[in-house]
């Protein structure tokens, strides 16, 4: 009996926030479907268009080939970070660990910011090329998907850097010491004893850059100059500028599906849960 | 000591290579805020300070910072109070149905940012919510709560079970035992979850682009516009003064920290 009345103040602290989640948040976006088959007309005929749209499979082409590169980006380039920061120690350690930190710390916004004005056409880049006498005419660093990869692994790397931190700094050094002890160079013991051990932190940063990267909306946008159309992007031109709810709906959830596929996907792989929900 | 390898150098001068490919970028909006051209470059004849003065005079930039500073610090309020509670309850049953709870709870992550708007939006206008600080709130709100209860159930994860015991064995009833055992070993990730929250808001930008018109303007929106229509070097002014505030923050927090 008292069991069941605890249980029960326990499900009083738990409902106001799971409440308004699913009243004000789960609801509109499951509604999304809704408005999907039956505006402008009932039916599937906004995913009819969507499937021999050749622009949409374009934007769809474009979404995962940003977001693999960006994330292949960030998984290289954020584990020399994250294998220096944990496996050599010095005084700038943490030092490091707060360059990590600040961008993470700093808007989407303001770091495209940044972006734009060193890579415009008269953006800092440029001037400072043209004045060294490197170039003639400017360089297209922006409007392009080569603005778009450099400024999207800018923003996620953090998100790469921090898991792969995480995982490594658990990692106990006897077994490298041990392989070097038995005569494996620094690179072998690298290769096939450090490297396997780092694989579920890998994992997470990878699943972690891949699933934002999908559904990124602002870095695109203002990077990629309306050239670069990544599917969030096309979305919001779809229903700002055609007023096209149902196709716009219609995308989203095919953005959502392919969301939830590669999260389905990675949880054959990874632990989840470990991932999202038990984060530290 | 050892002599230096290959290995150690490849490491350490990539790491530091790829750590200024990180913040460099950021420190550049400084140069360009002291600009004396009305256009966005490296300063010409010498720094000027009329950016900044254009920013901190302007009714429009003023008006926008502080609604969200205000907006932030209820949304970090309300999310930290209901996620904090949401999570000591689900800690406390620590069954299937609460972890189910709690994965519906970290939805808001995963879903990509113009879908949730979308589906905001047209909520929102059978509510009327559309472009009210109460809309913002709400949808603030949601987009901060994951990092709330994330953040107070790590803390939660060390607190031992025999406490709570003894404090209900003593006779303590469900609420006292919250109040006076559980939440103070949860204070910790209340406090980054409220900062979390808070810099989930001030940072927004994709629904309250969907679900405000004239009528709610925040920093991000008012940035945004500015990048969008004219590129002002009072961006750079305003990207300036959140990147010295983040990195006097940063750099506390590493001080603390070590």
């Amino acid at each position: 009996m008292t069991q069941i009345t605890d249980n029960f103040r326990y499900w009083i602290l738990i409902m106001p926030a799971l409440a308004i989640m699913i009243i004000f948040y789960i609801y509109p976006v499951l509604g999304i479907w809704q408005i999907s088959v039956t505006e402008p007309e009932a039916g599937f005929g906004n995913y009819v268009r969507m499937v021999d749209s050749s622009a949409v499979r374009t934007s769809f082409l474009i979404t995962f080939r940003v977001a693999a590169i960006t994330t292949v980006g960030c998984l290289i380039l954020g584990y020399i970070v994250a294998y220096t920061i944990a496996n050599f120690a010095s005084r700038l350690t943490p030092l490091m660990l707060a360059l990590v930190l600040l961008p993470f710390w700093v808007s989407v916004l303001i770091r495209s910011f940044s972006w734009i004005v060193l890579l415009g056409r008269s953006g800092l880049v440029n001037d400072t090329l043209r004045d060294m006498g490197f170039i003639d005419a400017p360089l297209r660093l922006m409007h392009n998907e080569l603005g778009v990869l450099i400024a999207m692994i800018h923003v996620m790397l953090p998100f790469a850097i921090l898991p792969m931190l995480a995982n490594m700094r658990g990692i106990s050094d006897t077994y490298v010491k041990a392989a070097r002890g038995l005569g494996a160079s620094e690179w072998t013991a690298f290769r096939s004893v450090y490297l396997p051990q780092t694989l579920p932190g890998v994992m997470s940063g990878v699943l972690l850059v891949f699933v934002l990267a999908l559904g990124f909306y602002i870095t695109p946008a203002l990077l990629g100059g309306g050239r670069v159309l990544m599917i969030s992007e096309y979305i919001t031109y779809q229903i700002q500028e055609f007023l096209a709810w149902g196709l716009g709906s219609a995308l989203s959830v095919a953005l959502l599906i392919a969301t939830a596929l590669v999260l389905l996907i990675a949880a054959r792989f990874v632990n989840l849960r470990s991932i999202l929900l038990d984060r530290k | 000591m050892m002599p230096i390898s290959a290995f150690r150098i490849f490491f350490q001068t990539g790491a530091w290579a790829v750590l200024a490919f990180l913040v460099l970028p950021l420190l550049i909006v400084i140069p360009v805020s002291l600009t004396d051209t009305s256009f966005i470059g490296l300063p010409r004849d010498g720094l000027s300070l009329q950016h900044y003065e254009n920013y901190l005079t302007d009714r429009e930039w003023l008006s926008a910072t502080w609604t969200s500073i205000w907006i932030g610090v209820v949304v970090a309020s309300l999310a930290t109070a209901l996620g904090t509670a949401f999570s000591i309850g689900c800690w406390f049953l620590s069954n299937r149905a609460s972890q189910i709870a709690r994965w519906i709870l970290i939805v808001p992550i995963l879903v990509p940012p113009v879908v949730q708007a979308l589906g905001f939006y047209r909520f929102w206008v059978q509510l009327g919510l559309i472009d009210t600080y109460a809309g913002v709130i709400l949808a603030h709100t949601l987009l901060a709560l994951p990092y709330v209860s994330i953040s107070v159930f790590a803390a939660l994860a060390n607190l031992d079970r025999n406490i709570i015991r003894a404090a209900r064995g003593l006779g303590a009833s469900v609420w006292q035992t919250t109040l006076a055992v559980v939440t103070p070993a949860a204070r910790p990730g209340m406090m980054t979850g409220f900062v979390f929250a808070f810099i989930v808001s001030f940072d927004e930008i994709v629904s309250v682009l969907f679900i405000t018109v004239r009528g709610v303007t925040t920093l991000p929106k008012m940035i945004w516009e500015g990048i969008q229509e004219n590129i002002d070097p009072t961006i750079a002014a305003v990207a300036t003064l959140l990147v010295l505030l983040t990195l006097i923050a940063t750099a506390i927090g590493a001080l603390r920290r070590s």
